[in-house]
């Protein structure tokens, strides 16, 4: 059986690429992805620390997990509805050119 | 019926207008301001004709209209317009000479850049002296007569660019002002004596009979009536307006101003303000104290002049007497009899005589002399306006009042006529450089012969004649002294005298003579030298616009007298409010008056015309004969009398010594207390500053400048991007894990 930090070392790189792409990128898309991306990593320690938990019958981590990916199939949802509202008021998806709720 | 005396007030309120359009037209507009000024005088004119119609059909009525103007408390101002005789003849006579002035000034000033500045001037002083005629209050006469005075100010000064233009609008200004100031005095003591200002009030108003006999009733210093004294203090203003002797000067420097509005200020309309004011106000001059007050100035006041509510059987039982000795005389029977000598020789009227004669004959004294044509004429319009002044002091308002409106129209030709001259010659104003006009001017001369012999009062057919001839008349019947009447005969002699000259100098003077010696020796005589005005061309005669009024003016010189012989004195009736009536026969005393002012006015022309066709001077520099004759008084004649001098040296002396000390006073004294005060409010108003900015303040705007720096600081986080955001999350989570880890160990 594959021990626990191998997970943990994924979900950690999966994290940070995800947070690297929601930096550095500046398509809107390529930004909701990286969310995504990060959101999956935590999905992944969820699963992982559930597999070696001493009381994996009770289904918990699963449990989380399925709500999470729920929620964020909604929240992208949401997410890509808002993209397409912005490219079309601003005519890009670059988020550095939609600005205008600088304080 | 009352169409017309409702709406009155239209007649001023038209030019007034007029004159506020042009004021507020964008850009120089020529032909809208000549048209507007002369389209509202014309209007103006068939408006009063209207007015004239209605009092045709009864003179002896009296129309007014009163309004309130403000109230004071318990106090009411009421102003008014009246319509009567007096009013409709100058009405018509203002507009109708105001127009043909108009029209003649689009011919004088076409080549003025100022054109439409000097129409709608022109507009505005016809307007204050239409109002000044209508008027039904004094107090509304006095403003119209100061806005005439101001709107004769700026156009003298018109060409305010030359010097003496600039002086003599002054001049006219604070000498006429001299006189209104008494004028001013005469108006707060009628208001405060009877409480009122309005002419006619059906009974309540200043010159009507419970009034007058409360102003009669009582007396004040060297026991004049407060009437006299009153009537006194506003022939004063009289005195200023009418450039009557001691107030004469301006008159004649007033010609500095273009020549149509000398025609109708100086000479035609405004002059003759002064004739009008005593000519209204004339029940308060020749009422007399109540003692021997059997009417006769009831006579006029309230019978003449009728107000439709005048107690009928007062006018009755008490003029029988009077009215039965007037028919009487005129059938001849009373025949050595004298005319019943006007019981209103009173002391007012006494004044208004004397300054008038002494005007007469001085300023027909100093014309003889002159040398400007506009002078020659303004002095010749002093001397009328004596004559009128006499009119009205030894004949009564019809007298005086029938000369104004004749010499109104034979002025203003004259005036036109010496305009015409002008223009012709290039602005040419020296009698003794004009000469041999007549060929190149003929319809000037024509007219103006008209009019020379219409003031010299050549007899039977020039309106002239009738007027001063009934003035004479008066003159001669008045009881009190008869030198105004011998020094009016003089003064008649020398109008014709001067005349006379002038034509001669203007149209006969042969013309290769004139002008500088260099070129007089020319001998070629056909071709026309230039010297003198002809320098650039020969004279001209001037287009149609400015022949026109002066053939309709001089047919009117002659028509007018048709209403004023004694055959059929209409005009005398018309004023004085009864029918008209031909007479069936002349007293003797006015035939043999009239023939004396005929050999006068002839004898004064033929001796001019003898004088100077055989000794006229040959060329502009050689002497006057007269001065050949009489040096020493023909220098004080041309130096008018040296009354300016005299002036110049007390009044004008003493006046601005007062104004150098007040000068000094001002800005030696008042001056440094006024700095002094400033630079100690200077000097507070620093030391409150530092105290404010350094003591008070210093604290809180401190506290502000570190607020506004730290909010600049977190603005910057603020700028909007998305990522921005995210970063600053992520460095948030990277330094708390970090915290976190280090925690752990």
């Amino acid at each position: 059986m594959t021990p626990l930090h191998y997970y943990l070392l994924l979900s950690a790189l999966l994290f940070s690429i995800g947070l690297a792409g929601a930096l550095a990128r500046r398509n809107a898309i390529m930004v909701l992805i990286g969310v995504e991306l990060m959101l999956n990593a935590a999905n992944l320690n969820f699963i992982a620390f559930w597999r070696f938990s001493p009381n994996a019958e009770a289904l918990q981590g699963v449990m989380f997990v399925l709500f999470s990916i729920a929620i964020a199939a909604a929240e992208a949802a949401v997410g890509l509805a808002l993209i397409i509202a912005i490219y079309r008021h601003y005519k890009t998806a670059n988020l550095d050119e939609a600005d205008s709720m600088k304080g | 019926m009352n169409w017309i005396v409702q709406n009155l007030w239209l007649v001023p309120a038209l030019p007034l207008l007029a004159a506020g359009l042009t004021a507020l037209a964008k850009q120089p507009a020529r032909r809208l301001a000549a048209s507007l000024a002369i389209g509202s005088m014309v209007l103006a004119f068939f408006l009063s004709c209207a007015a004239f119609a209605l009092t045709l059909r009864d003179p002896s009525a009296r129309f007014t209209h009163n309004f309130d103007w403000f109230v004071l408390g318990e106090t009411v101002l009421k102003l008014g317009w009246v319509l009567d005789p007096l009013t409709a003849a100058m009405l018509v006579m203002i507009t109708f000479v105001g127009a043909l002035i108009f029209i003649f000034s689009i011919g004088y000033m076409a080549h003025d850049g100022n054109f439409t500045r000097f129409f709608c001037f022109l507009s505005l002083f016809a307007a204050a002296m239409l109002g000044l005629v209508i008027a039904n209050s004094l107090l509304l006469l006095f403003m119209c007569w100061e806005v005439v005075g101001f709107a004769s100010y700026i156009l003298i000064g018109f060409w305010f660019h030359k010097p003496s233009a600039a002086a003599a609008a002054k001049k006219a200004f604070i000498t006429t002002r001299i006189g209104d100031v008494f004028f001013f005095l005469g108006i707060l003591w009628l208001y405060a004596e009877t409480g009122t200002l309005l002419f006619y009030d059906g009974g309540n108003g200043c010159l009507e009979q419970s009034a007058l006999a409360k102003l009669v009733g009582q007396s004040t210093v060297i026991g004049m009536a407060v009437s006299t004294a009153i009537a006194l203090l506003i022939f004063c203003g009289a005195i200023g307006k009418s450039g009557q002797v001691p107030l004469h000067v301006w008159l004649p420097d007033a010609m500095e101003g273009p020549t149509p509005v000398s025609a109708l200020i100086h000479a035609a309309t405004m002059v003759a303000a002064g004739v009008f004011l005593v000519a209204r106000v004339y029940p308060l001059m020749e009422a007399v104290p109540a003692s021997n007050m059997v009417f006769p100035a009831f006579n006029t006041v309230a019978a003449a002049m009728g107000h439709p509510n005048a107690p009928k059987e007062l006018m009755n039982d008490t003029n029988v007497t009077a009215l039965g000795k007037e028919l009487g005389f005129r059938d001849g029977q009373g025949k050595t009899k004298p005319r019943p000598v006007k019981q209103g020789v009173t002391t007012a009227l006494q004044a208004v005589t004397w300054i008038g004669a002494i005007t007469a004959l001085f300023a027909a004294l100093v014309a003889v002399a002159q040398t400007d044509v506009k002078r020659i004429l303004a002095y010749s319009t002093v001397s009328q306006l004596g004559f009128m002044f006499m009119g009205l002091g030894v004949g009564g308002v019809a007298v005086g009042m029938f000369h104004l409106l004749t010499h109104a129209f034979f002025k203003a030709l004259l005036f036109l006529g010496a305009g015409s001259v002008i223009h012709g010659c290039h602005e040419e104003q020296d009698i003794r450089r004009m000469g041999g006009l007549r060929k190149f001017m003929p319809v000037t001369f024509a007219t103006y012969a008209v009019g020379m012999m219409a003031l010299s009062g050549v007899p039977l057919f020039f309106s002239g004649f009738w007027s001063k001839d009934e003035i004479l008349h008066a003159a001669a019947l008045w009881s009190p002294s008869k030198w105004p009447f011998l020094l009016g005969l003089c003064a008649a002699f020398l109008t014709a005298c001067y005349m006379t000259r002038q034509m001669w100098f203007v149209f006969f003077a042969p013309r290769s003579s004139r002008g500088d010696e260099t070129h007089s020796e020319t001998p070629d005589e056909s071709e026309p030298p230039h010297v003198g005005c002809y320098e650039n061309n020969v004279p001209h005669e001037n287009p149609p616009v400015m022949t026109l009024p002066l053939g309709i003016l001089a047919a009117c010189a002659v028509l007018l007298s048709v209403f004023g012989t004694p055959v059929w004195p209409w005009f005398h009736d018309y004023l004085s409010g009864h029918a008209a009536h031909p007479k069936a026969s002349i007293e003797v005393s006015t035939l043999l008056v009239m023939m004396l002012s005929a050999v006068i006015a002839l004898g004064g022309i033929a001796l001019g015309w003898r004088f100077y066709s055989r000794r006229g001077p040959k060329t502009a520099e050689d002497p006057d004969p007269l001065e050949q004759k009489f040096p020493n008084a023909f220098a004080t004649l041309r130096g008018k009398f040296f009354i300016d001098e005299l002036y110049e040296m007390s009044v004008i002396r003493w006046n601005a010594a007062c104004a150098r000390a007040c000068r000094w006073l001002d800005e030696a004294v008042w001056d440094n207390v006024v700095r002094a005060v400033s630079l100690l409010a200077l000097g507070f108003s620093w030391v409150n500053k530092l105290l404010d900015d350094f003591v008070v303040n210093f604290g809180f705007d401190q506290g502000c400048r570190g607020l506004r720096l730290g909010a600049w600081l977190l603005s910057l986080w603020q700028n909007g991007q998305a990522q921005r955001y995210l970063r600053v999350i992520g460095l948030a989570l990277t330094i708390g894990a970090l915290f976190f880890i280090w925690g752990c160990k």
